[in-house]
């Protein structure tokens, strides 16, 4: 079967960059999976989980906000925050909720919609650790 | 002629400097190596971001509804620059030349009649510029207690910044920092954020991208990461100069230390052996006389 090539890079450091069967990517629009000649495309992430599955395994990961950029042959997601689900503990994401509830105070009335969606995509990250 | 002991106690003093500035140069060479790696491992986010920045910000800039960020505030009378130096000394003019550049900068501005503002990272840099600019800073960041510099702390920085922007304290934002060029020679760098500016890669080959959502929401996403990002990288370029930066001037400390230890073991020597002389010369006289 085709094989995509999947980059997963935070500003710190680089987490994976491995030939993957399939990505499912947690879009700001909603979840897709990303395979072998997608079409190219660029979306935005939301705090969500993303999976990747190789010839022999799933590896599972915690990102937060980022963006993906998708070609035939690449998959990179560059998100902010990401961590391999393994190491993801209640107090990481009660910190996630903690910073995106501060990000509600003292913003412009436009982007209150973007944060209160923000703080309930963290949210529902404690439902899948 | 000197004091025997005088000089026995300058020379143990300067050896005791010596040790101490080897010890730091490799306490130094150690920290690059990280530093350097921390930076290598940042690149590929910050390129990435970089150019698709300016693949999104090349199409949207002539925009009537481009954001702010990008297209600026539509006036550049307050300037506000963010001036990043070390939380520790003994770098040699690591500090000195970015305080330079920024103070250069401040002048020109002043002089042209605009209104500079000044946010300081690192403990250093203000005590440089206080003296003549203490009016003129608003705010400082003190890093001192960072162990290891994070992504966190750059977007702190950057959330303020923009916080400030939308408050509309200020037009342009600037950022000075040292890029790490070799560990003899750091560039003094001024980098502009706002309004923010990405430089395309020439003949970079971009794929027509189906956007979702549209381009002018990813856009307006994106910038203010886009930003964090270009003060992370700023202040891990940083990092690495100082590191840099310290292991040169430690290194010529040592070496100076060396030298000195050396001319003056030679007066030691000379006055130990004029003393004997005179020595042997009052004993020969003295039985001479008998």
């Amino acid at each position: 079967m085709a094989t995509i090539q999947f980059d997963l890079v935070s500003p710190e450091r680089k987490l994976a960059s491995v030939e993957a069967l399939e990505i499912q990517i947690p879009g700001a629009d909603g979840d897709f999976t990303a395979m072998a000649e997608h079409a190219p495309m660029l979306t935005t992430l939301r705090p969500g989980l993303l999976s990747v599955t190789t010839n022999n395994n799933v590896t599972e990961y915690i990102v937060t906000g980022g963006f993906v950029e998708i070609s035939g042959t690449n998959a990179s997601v560059l998100a902010e925050q990401a961590l391999p689900k393994a190491e993801v503990t209640r107090e990481v994401i009660d910190n996630l909720i903690a910073v995106a509830t501060a990000a509600l105070e003292n913003i412009p009335p436009e982007d209150v919609d973007a944060a209160n969606k923000r703080l309930s995509d963290t949210r529902i990250l404690l439902e899948l650790i | 002629m000197p004091n025997l002991k005088d000089l026995k106690t300058r020379i143990d003093s300067v050896k005791s400097t010596r040790k101490i500035t080897k010890a730091m140069q490799m306490v130094a060479a150690a920290k690059l190596r990280r530093a350097q790696e921390a930076a290598e491992a940042g690149r590929p986010y910050a390129d990435r971001m970089n150019a698709v920045m300016a693949n999104l910000a090349g199409a949207s800039a002539s925009a009537d509804n481009a954001p702010k960020l990008l297209a600026g505030s539509g006036d550049d009378q307050v300037h506000l620059l963010v001036v990043a130096t070390s939380e520790r000394g003994l770098c040699g003019g690591f500090n000195s030349s970015i305080a330079k550049l920024a103070r250069a900068r401040a002048k020109e501005l002043i002089d042209a009649g605009k209104t500079v503002k000044i946010i300081t990272v690192g403990k250093k840099g203000r005590e440089q510029l206080k003296r003549d600019l203490s009016d003129k800073m608003i705010n400082h960041v003190d890093l001192s207690e960072v162990k290891k510099l994070g992504y966190v702390h750059a977007s702190d920085i950057a959330t303020d910044i923009i916080a400030r922007f939308n408050a509309e304290e200020f037009d342009v934002a600037t950022i000075f920092y040292n890029k790490f060029e070799s560990v003899m020679n750091q560039i003094p760098t001024k980098l502009q954020l706002i309004p923010a500016k990405f430089e395309t890669e020439e003949g970079a080959d971009v794929p027509l991208y189906e956007y979702e959502p549209s381009e002018t929401e990813i856009l307006a996403d994106l910038l203010p990461r886009a930003l964090s990002t270009q003060v992370f990288t700023a202040l891990l370029e940083n990092g690495a100069s100082e590191q840099g930066a310290r292991m040169s001037a430690m290194d010529n400390a040592t070496r100076n230390a060396g030298d000195m230890i050396d001319k003056l073991t030679i007066v030691y020597n000379r006055s130990r052996q004029a003393a004997i002389t005179n020595e042997l010369i009052e004993i020969i006289s003295g039985a001479e006389a008998l």
